[in-house]
């Protein structure tokens, strides 16, 4: 098993560099930022390190890629070799230029529709509980209805409605998502609007908007950001899931669930290339977790044994 | 008590299938249109709405549909013309076996694992089994299918695909089926092992358990005798729980096992646009989704005195 031992190398290279980075930090900064570095656990670092990597790789794909992300360069699921280090796939198209592309494709959809779910979600949630009365119940019991059918079922019956193309698959995956974190911004609103500064600003005579972006949201961000990072992991399973499925992202764009999907087959041989994408997808997904973990072990004002 | 709960599941389970019929109301311009794409003649459109009866008002509509629904008459597919009723029955028992098969195998590991992690809290044993459940749970299902199709079926232990028809024996079907069963064991494993864990230590704070650690009693005494029948409500939830995450699992090992199921039968009646199908299915897996959270809060009910004879 050479492919296993070195994915586990790897991986402890990753947590290496993740300890000096923050043994790094700890030396360099001063103050508040070097207190949350001595506090950070080395999983949380880890997360960081590979969140940023990510990032890097997203935005500098066509600098780092050898290949352009839809053409067909070789033969048909060539080995791995110097020309294309991680072979070709099923159209001869270049494994490694589209896993560098699929960082860009496949994160890049997952967060706008992250951002998406968020911003409606949250508005939304704040404002039936800033208001309350009939249109708190109104917008939660739509809510309920909603979420009583399971999410990847509930999306699969809205693609078919409306298609499979990229647009519809974020405005789906979001609406669907949207519902919970409306959930979570209500559920958090509800203990602060009852707070006695969002009485003086009514009774200063503040609109609606500026008592949910000035007076709410700063006091509802900690349980928010958490929630981000759950939510994003979330989405991007879904959204993964939905493109193996062959109704998400489509074809030719490089996309790491559609590529699992592609070249299953090889995987019947014993060819681990497949299983590449599907590591990706793991890995950012993990990484995102010990962040949030972190995150909320930090909100909630715990210290580590 | 328990009948207000039981009204309330049907209620919602009526709501429920009325946002899945509306949302085909939610499509602009014309079903038939869109299925027979822009080019078609007039008169075909015409013919289409009539077969598929989308002349009749929205209401009446539903009403039938619903109506057949309740009898097991879903009505025709739209992609090839077979009563879907046909195509359901010949893949619910498939689906309902890999699920009840997934259920048999992982909630018994997950209770005795959770169990064991609350006993040794903080021990190594606790640690290392949350990083693999927070793990787990991090990654997709197809991902662990896959690892599981390299690992096992390249040794040739198991098949990779699963062929079964309605003669298949017991034996063979179980052999048959266990990848897929364990792929979806793994998945709901790690959420069942941590939320045990939890209702567990939950419990030992209370003064009873500290009481009976006072009179000497073995640990393992405590969690068996006194914490796990006080735990059970949360348990059970638990199970329910993870039980209807598995309506939405089984969709994605069906296809990477070929398993001959409703979610396969699903995911192609969406690539094909047959809206009829994927109602009825969709219908199918939010019904069982009610029906489990249903149960979970019945039994909950039940095990628990206090919520039984509440004011």
């Amino acid at each position: 098993m050479g492919f296993a031992t070195s994915v586990a190398l790897g991986l402890a290279g990753l947590f290496a560099i993740a300890w000096l980075m923050r043994a790094g930090a700890r030396a360099m900064f001063a103050g508040s930022a070097r207190a949350i570095a001595h506090d950070m656990p080395l999983t949380a670092a880890f997360g960081i390190l590979v969140i940023g990597v990510y990032a890097a790789v997203a935005i500098a794909a066509p600098a780092l890629a050898p290949f352009p992300e839809r053409e067909i360069v070789g033969g048909q699921f060539q080995a791995w070799s110097a020309a294309h280090p991680l072979g070709t796939d099923r159209i001869g198209r270049d494994m490694l230029s589209r896993l560098i592309y699929g960082a860009r494709n496949t994160v890049g959809i997952a967060f706008a529709t992250t951002a998406l779910a968020f911003v409606v979600g949250a508005v939304l949630g704040l404002w039936a509980a800033l208001v309350g009365g009939w249109l708190d119940q109104g917008l939660s019991r739509f809510v309920d209805a909603l979420m009583a059918i399971p999410a990847l079922i509930f999306s699969l019956l809205l693609l078919t409605i409306f298609g499979t193309s990229v647009i519809t698959l974020i405005l789906v995956i979001a609406a669907v998502d949207a519902t919970r974190v409306f959930r979570l911004a209500r559920a958090v609103a509800q203990g602060i609007v009852v707070m006695d500064y969002i009485e003086a600003a009514k009774l200063r005579g503040e609109g609606s908007w500026f008592l949910i972006r000035r007076e709410i949201l700063p006091n509802a961000m900690a349980p928010l950001v958490a929630e981000f990072g759950l939510r994003f992991c979330f989405v991007f399973l879904s959204i993964s899931s939905l493109s193996f499925l062959g109704l998400g992202i489509q074809p030719p764009t490089a996309d790491w669930g559609s590529m699992v999907k592609d070249n299953a087959t090889l995987i019947t041989f014993g060819d681990v290339t497949p299983l590449l994408p599907a590591g990706c997808i793991a890995l950012l997904t993990v990484a995102v977790n010990f962040v949030v973990d972190w995150q909320l072990h930090r909100a909630s004002g715990l210290k580590e044994q | 008590m328990i009948l207000t709960r039981v009204a309330l599941g049907i209620g919602l389970l009526f709501v429920v299938s009325l946002v899945i019929f509306w949302a085909t109301e939610l499509l602009p311009g014309d079903l038939a249109t869109q299925l027979l794409g822009q080019s078609a003649t007039p008169e075909t459109v015409a013919a289409l709405r009539a077969q598929l009866g989308l002349n009749d008002p929205a209401p009446l509509r539903y009403w039938n549909w619903l109506t057949g629904a309740l009898t097991g008459d879903f009505g025709m597919s739209m992609g090839n013309g077979r009563p879907i009723s046909d195509l359901i029955a010949a893949r619910l028992g498939n689906t309902v076996f890999l699920a009840l098969y997934a259920a048999a195998l992982s909630v018994p590991i997950s209770l005795i694992l959770g169990i064991l992690a609350a006993l040794w809290r903080n021990s190594f044993f606790d640690r290392a089994a949350n990083a693999g459940a927070l793990t787990a749970i991090s990654f997709p299902e197809f991902f662990v299918a896959y690892i599981l199709v390299l690992w096992l079926a390249q040794t040739g232990l198991f098949p990779s695909m699963v062929r079964i028809n309605p003669t298949t024996g017991l034996a063979e079907r179980l052999y048959m089926t266990f990848l897929p069963a364990l792929t979806l064991t793994l998945v709901v494993t790690a959420h069942m092992m941590r939320m045990t864990r939890a209702a567990i230590i939950n419990l030992m704070a209370s003064p009873y358990i500290e009481m009976a650690r006072l009179k000497g009693m073995s640990p393992l005494r405590v969690v068996l005798r006194h914490a796990l029948p006080n735990a059970l409500a949360p348990i059970i939830n638990v199970i329910a729980l993870n039980l209807a995450y598995l309506i939405t699992g089984v969709v994605v090992v069906e296809v990477v096992f070929v398993y001959p199921g409703l979610g396969q039968l699903m995911v192609d009646a969406v690539s094909n646009r047959d809206i009829a199908v994927v109602q009825a299915v969709a219908l199918i897996f939010a019904a069982a989704y009610v029906a489990l959270n249903l149960i979970a809060d019945v039994l909950s009910t039940i095990t628990n005195p206090r919520l039984m004879h509440r004011r």
